[in-house]
């Protein structure tokens, strides 16, 4: 049976943040599981993660995106994972967005897959829903993730919390 | 304002509130400037898809040929 056990958890205070990093990184785990309620300060819905620091294009994914007209697919490569989606500056006053991040075997000695969801609120039109695989091109075990917004800050009351899954 | 980041060590369970080096905020401008980027080319693409299923649609009403590109939003 697996059991999901809390790591490490934290809040933005006020004045909010550029990123939040977790490190040392227990490798005691199976898989790794993060938890987001985030909002952005700027003009960006996007979250992604970095892994040890490593901000080389070594980033591929695929994604599927409803923005609740219309619906897209894409793929490409780029610095972070992408995945994770959050109010921006402009959408509803006092809402955050939820996103999940699932990293099945993060010490092994292969790429690492990410599987992600991640959806925004906002009380008008636009909201994006978005379901997204990525593969970090690295062979090194996982010991530290950074979770960056696409730009400006998370703001005050945005949180993320890290989780280990333990199958045995 | 000063730029900061939140640094969770997990094998203290010490939280502390970092001000970023220049070399983060650059790298920091670096990733925004990627996303935008990416983004960009997102919404361009949807909304090429747009046009083009609007563009189909029109024709269908009035019975005109469509193009492949339009018959490709129609048809899975």
């Amino acid at each position: 049976m697996a059991n999901m056990i809390p790591i490490s958890t934290t809040t933005v205070g006020s004045g909010g943040v550029s990123s939040i990093a977790f490190t040392g990184i227990p490798q005691t785990y199976t898989d790794l599981v993060i938890y987001l309620s985030t909002r952005a300060s700027a003009a960006s819905d996007s979250v992604g993660l970095r892994f040890n620091g490593d901000s080389g294009s070594n980033y591929a994914y695929r994604y599927i995106l409803g923005n609740g007209a219309t619906a897209t697919a894409g793929t490409g490569t780029t610095t972070y994972t992408l995945g994770g989606r959050q109010p921006e500056s402009t959408f509803t006053a006092n809402t955050f967005g939820s996103a999940s991040f699932y990293i099945p075997n993060y010490t092994s000695i292969y790429y690492k897959s990410v599987s992600s969801d991640g959806v925004s609120e906002n009380n008008a039109t636009t909201a994006m829903a978005q379901l997204t695989g990525s593969l970090w091109n690295n062979i090194s075990p996982i010991n530290s993730i950074t979770i960056i917004p696409g730009s400006g800050n998370f703001v005050q009351y945005s949180s993320a919390t890290l989780y280990g899954i333990r199958k045995y | 304002m000063t730029d900061t980041k939140i640094v969770v060590d997990c094998s203290t369970g010490e939280t502390t509130v970092v001000t970023l080096t220049s070399e983060e905020i650059a790298q920091r401008e670096a990733d925004a400037a990627a996303f935008a980027e990416a983004e960009a080319a997102r919404v361009a693409a949807e909304e090429a898809k747009a046009e083009l299923k609007s563009s189909a649609k029109a024709k269908l009403i009035a019975g005109q040929p469509l193009t492949a590109e339009e018959a490709d939003t129609l048809v899975i």
